[in-house]
């Protein structure tokens, strides 16, 4: 559709023309004239909701919403094209059918054998043995060898020794969807566990010998603890009301030994809920201070990102400061006990905190323990009830322990970002399906590429400057604070106005470390080939005693002086092509004179997406933040022409 | 006076003192004339904490049985704890600490009586003199003039005694002019645009009173500043309501019928008790450690100090717009001119002139546009967010504009010469501090106490190499452009190292500060190494050719 206009979220005014173009799998518009010709590419699969606006006299508004986060707000001439249109993408952005997914037709040309190796980065049998198991206290189990017990578990689990088949069946026949305790993370240091399962089905009364023995044998495996703590990450009334559905949570007193122990988070409808009022705010076109804190507070988002945080904070303590082994469930165990396994995880160990550790991470109590991604973030067309940013607030906690731990983590923002786009972007096979068992039916480690190997790739991208791997924060566990005073927690405007540069930081100082490390690595390299350089000329010149004395002497003399005032940092390395900022926006009659600066034009709607293109090699970088000079500009062309004054008569 | 009639108990022993992210120690408190010091020789590290009294913003006791604890809460925010055996010695105390904290006299205070210990390499009270700042301007403009006219502050009781004003007006034509504006203060420049020699002026009020009173010598200096043909911008601090209402006590603004080329902008930017307000709501959010998430946020909300960074931000990237963008100048003035006003055309500046972020060059802005200027500091600073006192003269008007000249820094972390601390340094001292820089409300009253002779200057401590490079930002990488901070309220935080800093650890920030300053110092270090085998190899190799050639 040719002349459709692409709007600039904060002003009306400034559009820019163009073509957009439909693909099977991608919506494209390309601007109009420019010499850069900018294309936006937006993945079916990220589309999140479609709006037809009513029709103005300039056209027809199509307002998208993408899961990641952009918002492209489209006018487009004709009634007729624009409904054509949105028919098509109401289609196209619900596939009924895994074979419709993006990854099943992506090639980023790699042969058979590097996709193979590509799906044995991450190995989760490599982890347990990292971890310490098997050992005398934990077996690996095969009763679910063909998810005959549990089809949402993995066919292997690791479970105490003393747990029979007997027993884990048993228990798994009192656990909601039967998923019975099993192995999440081992401290080799004092065999303290984290475990996770789902509710017991103990209603007001019932009681289960294989269940009660099951967890018995949990604490067995830890003998330096008496007891085992219990925490269920539902608020207590949630779980009350479960009671009466004949689910429920633990007896203390039918279970010997366990302390039992509530962490309210709340589920996914209210987390839900929550999401979409905070993207409210973010969308609010000029929002005073209060309107957004307000907005932000209302929306509920960090208090929940705090709930989880610290039943994160509560288990990674019970195992590392006591000593005690954790077991963990929710109600179906899926979502907030593998957001909260996790978050301990990462706290425990600095494993998790490096770039492979935390791919690890995922695939382990995300993807194999039963995850319903396909579920949660809608990747087929079903039950809008179903989808929830569960994963997305897993991330932002881990972001949020990056602010507070800026040397503790191997990997950058950039690395969370792109891998939320991807949770969504069903680019890699990864992520696809609700559990192992789905994977493996559809075969999707033979039909699809992996995400782990793209990422490990591009790992240079990736890489967070101020990490040393002998860095105290890089050694054992994170102790956060917990006070909202003190352990800050703060908006995370990188993902949620992740397209709105204007709202960012000029200059990135990890982009800047990064290029100076970049350069540091040259000068490494350079240094040493002077160094032989120097080396084979002075001895080609060891005929010749009196030249190679006095060079000896010059060259020594060069190497006291260390200053030196050629060009100290060499900022012809870094691209310098910051975006022109603040041409003002023309809007007339503006009330508010804030506008003017608010409204800046430099949202680079054509970022080039992750995902946009099969023929970028990784398409992933945005380089645009990479200078650490420049940031303002010289006056942009337009705003000779923008000048009309009548901007300033507010008030 | 004598201190020692204050001091009762001049040292106690086994006080405990009590810190939040610090154990407890115990150790010895000596009151002197000047300071609280508690030193503690427990363990091998021994350790002293001096406190000066002005730095107090109030105290408190109380007793159990006859232990009596003391809080003391400090204007640079950190409130710490000390417990006092004995009752007798715990009220002598207090009520020495009340009374040396509150003195009247400004001679009393300690920069009167502080002897540096240091070398003075250059005095800090002549390194920023109007002189030297004209000298720049005559380099590239010679419209404008240097008077003498305030030479005994008799115009202007709160400008210098040297103003730069437009050429083409006389003196006498300026007494008419300040007679025409609140307090005297006429329109003098403020910022000279070199890429396209716009201006910046800034001023006080215009006495228009109800009747809409004019004054031909005013409208005349206003409009000198103007290009031929062009317009200019008037903002206004005020709402246009306020500067309405101002118009019934003699004040107001500058009416279009007399001033045709200029265009007003009202903006509204808080002043006196409300910033004061926020100021006490925002620390008060800042220090309660309860672990509610939605207390936090609706705390911080209700403290509108952010509002604030926000309104006056939003302002001074107004003015600089009109300056550089539109290619206008601009005059910005509130009621008195000595608050609001200098909050926009210092940050106006630090947006559009690189040299503003630099250390020396913001130390020269904050003289010309804060102490020279005549920001009644000794008023505004005198208490800070613990105090009680109420009064209406008290804002944190200073503290404010540092606060967005973090958020700025922020944003664009490798444009500034300076790092945070420097700023936290800065607020520091103007509330309490050993140099006399900050003492008084403007130039005369510096004058009359003869500050430059009898204390020391800020400057002469801070410009030396040893506190430089405490300051320094390893980032920097000379930005000449100019640099538009985004103030969409996702952009804007709490400055965590001023508000946040007593409340927590900083360990970790530190290291990874600490980190970074490796990384770079090891680039630099590799590239002299490099530069050095360069050069050597180019040499040797010359020689070779030349041995060659022989």
């Amino acid at each position: 559709v040719e002349n459709v206009r692409l709007l600039d979220r904060f002003s009306s005014r400034k559009a820019v023309l163009g073509t957009l173009y439909l693909t099977a799998t991608h919506v494209i518009f390309v601007e109009n004239g420019s010499d850069t010709r900018k294309e936006t590419w937006v993945l079916h699969s990220q589309i999140s909701s479609i709006e037809k606006q009513a029709t103005t006299a300039t056209g027809c508004p199509l307002l998208i919403r993408c899961k990641n986060f952009q918002v492209i707000q489209l006018i487009i001439p004709q009634e007729r094209d624009c409904h054509d249109i949105y028919i098509s993408l109401i289609r196209l952005a619900r596939p009924v059918k895994y074979e419709e997914l993006y990854c099943f037709s992506f090639n980023p040309k790699l042969d058979k054998e590097e996709r193979e190796q590509g799906w044995k980065l991450v190995d989760l049998n490599e982890e347990y043995n990292r971890m310490g198991v098997p050992n005398n206290y934990w077996q690996i189990c095969d009763v679910n060898r063909d998810y005959g017990v549990c089809d949402s578990y993995p066919t292997e689990v690791y479970v105490p020794k003393s747990a029979t088949a007997h027993i884990i069946v048993g228990s798994s026949k009192f656990r909601s969807r039967r998923r019975f305790p099993a192995l999440s993370y081992y401290s080799k240091d004092n065999n303290a566990s984290i475990c996770r399962s789902s509710q017991p089905l103990s209603g007001f009364s019932a009681r289960c010998l294989e269940d009660e023995q099951m967890l018995q044998a949990i604490r067995k495996a830890n003998p330096g603890s008496d007891f085992i703590y219990v925490v269920d990450t539902r608020p207590k009334l949630n779980a009350m009301a479960n009671r009466a559905a004949g689910k429920g949570y633990e007896n203390e007193d039918n279970y010997s030994n366990i302390k039992f122990q509530f962490i309210g988070i709340e589920n996914i409808h209210v987390m839900r809920n929550s999401l979409q009022k905070m993207l409210e705010v973010c969308e609010l076109k000029s929002p005073s201070m209060s309107d957004f804190l307000w907005g932000l507070e209302n929306s509920g988002w960090l208090k929940h990102i705090k709930a989880i945080m610290d039943a994160g904070i509560f288990i990674a303590k019970a195992v590392a400061e006591e000593g005690v082994s954790v077991l963990v469930h929710c109600s179906d165990g899926w979502d907030r006990t593998a957001q909260v396994c996790s978050v301990a995880s990462l706290l425990l160990d600095p494993y998790y905190r490096t770039m492979k550790g935390f791919m690890v991470l995922i695939e382990k109590d995300w993807v194999s323990f039963g995850h319903k991604f396909n579920h949660r973030y809608g990747n087929l067309d079903g039950d809008p009830k179903e989808i929830s940013p569960v994963i997305d607030q897993f991330i932002e906690c881990v972001w949020q322990l990056m602010e507070q731990f800026p040397c503790a983590f191997e990997f950058n923002e950039r690395f969370l970002i792109h891998i939320q786009h991807h949770v969504y972007s069903c680019q890699f096979g990864n992520f696809l399906c609700n559990n192992q068992k789905e994977r493996r039916e559809l075969k999707i480690q033979e039909r699809t590429y992996s995400l782990w190997a793209h990422l490990w790739k591009n790992r240079a991208d990736y890489l967070n400057p101020l990490y040393r791997s002998d860095h105290s924060q890089t050694q054992g566990t994170l102790h956060p604070q917990i006070a909202p005073c003190n352990f800050l927690y703060k908006f995370w405007s990188g993902m949620y106005n992740r397209f709105e540069k204007g709202l960012h930081p000029r200059q990135s100082v990890t982009d800047y470390l990064m290029a100076v490390k970049e350069e540091t690595q040259q000068l490494e390299e350079e240094l040493e080939i002077l160094g032989e350089r120097l080396a084979n000329l002075q001895k080609s010149q060891l005929g010749d005693n009196k030249v190679k004395s006095k060079q000896q002497d010059r060259s020594k003399q060069l190497g006291l002086s260390t200053s030196n005032n050629s060009l100290a940092n060499t900022p012809q390395e870094y691209s310098n092509e910051l975006k022109s900022f603040p041409s003002r926006s023309p809007s007339q009659g503006d009330e508010e004179d804030s506008a003017l600066i608010l409204t800046q034009d430099n949202l680079k709607s054509s970022d080039p997406d992750l995902s946009a293109n099969s023929d970028q090699e990784s398409g992933v970088e945005d380089l645009s933040c990479r200078s650490p000079s420049g940031g303002g500009c010289l006056a942009s062309e337009d705003s000779g022409k923008d000048s009309d004054e009548a901007v300033f008569l507010a008030g | 006076m004598e201190f020692a009639e204050l001091i009762k108990t001049p040292r106690a022993d086994n006080v405990v003192l009590h810190r939040p992210f610090h154990a407890a120690v115990e150790g010895t408190l000596c009151l002197t004339g000047h300071h609280l010091i508690f030193s503690s020789r427990r363990h091998d590290a021994a350790e002293e904490l001096w406190l000066l009294h002005s730095n107090i913003d109030s105290s408190e006791k109380r007793f159990v049985g006859s232990l009596g604890t003391l809080v003391i809460k400090c204007k640079d925010l950190r409130i710490i704890q000390l417990d006092i055996p004995g009752m007798e010695e715990c009220l002598n105390i207090a009520s020495s600490i009340e009374a040396l904290s509150t003195l009247d006299s400004v001679t009393l205070l300690y920069p009167f009586f502080y002897r540096p210990m240091f070398d003075i390499l250059e005095d800090g009270w002549s390194s920023f003199l109007p002189e030297q700042e004209f000298e720049l301007l005559s380099s590239v403009t010679d419209e404008w003039r240097l008077s003498c006219i305030n030479r005994d502050f008799s115009v202007c009781a709160s400008y210098p005694p040297v103003v730069i004003v437009p050429k083409s007006i006389n003196d006498d034509e300026l007494r008419k002019v300040a007679q025409f504006r609140h307090g005297n203060r006429f329109p003098v420049l403020s910022y000279y645009h070199k890429k396209n020699g716009m201006v910046m002026m800034r001023s006080s009020q215009p006495l228009t009173g109800t009747n809409w009173r004019r004054c031909k010598e005013d409208e005349k200096l206003v409009n000198a500043t103007l290009r031929p043909g062009k317009r200019g911008y008037i903002i206004d601090t005020r709402s246009l309501n306020v500067a309405q209402q101002a118009r019934a006590k003699g004040g107001g603004f500058e009416q279009e019928a007399h001033y045709p080329q200029w265009r007003r902008i009202h903006k509204s930017i808080e002043r006196f008790n409300i910033l004061q307000e926020s100021l006490i709501k925002l620390v008060e959010a800042c220090n309660d450690q309860s672990h509610n998430m939605d207390r936090w946020l609706s705390k911080l909300e209700a403290s509108n100090w952010l509002t604030h960074v926000k309104e006056i931000l939003t302002t001074a990237c107004l003015a600089a717009q009109c300056i550089d963008r539109e290619g206008a100048s601009v005059l910005v003035h509130g009621s008195e001119g000595t608050d609001s006003t200098l909050q926009v055309t210092s940050l106006a500046q630090i947006i559009l002139d690189p040299r503003c972020r630099t250390i020396q060059g913001f130390e020269s802005l904050v003289v010309r546009e804060w102490l020279q200027a005549g920001h009644p500091f000794q008023h505004r600073c005198a208490q800070s967010a613990y105090s009680n006192s109420k009064q209406k003269w008290e804002a944190p008007v200073f503290l404010l504009f540092l606060d967005c000249v973090w958020q700025i820094l922020r944003q664009f972390p490798c444009s500034f010469e300076f790092n945070q601390q420097f700023l936290i340094m800065l607020f520091e001292h103007a509330y309490a501090s050993q140099f006399g820089t900050f003492l008084g409300n403007n130039e005369n009253e510096r004058a009359k106490q003869k500050l430059p002779q009898k204390t020391m200057s800020l400057w002469s401590w801070v410009n030396r190499t040893e506190e430089l490079s405490k300051f320094h930002n390893p980032l920097f990488e000379a930005n000449s452009l100019v640099i538009w901070p985004s103030v969409a309220p996702q952009s804007l935080q709490l400055w965590e190292g001023v508000f946040l800093r007593w409340n927590r650890p900083s360990k970790y920030l530190d290291e990874a500060q600490e980190e970074m300053i490796n990384i770079i110092n090891y680039n630099k270090e590799l590239q002299a190494k490099v530069n050095v085998l360069r050069r050597s190899l180019a040499e040797l190799e010359a020689g070779t050719r030349m041995h060659q050639n022989m």
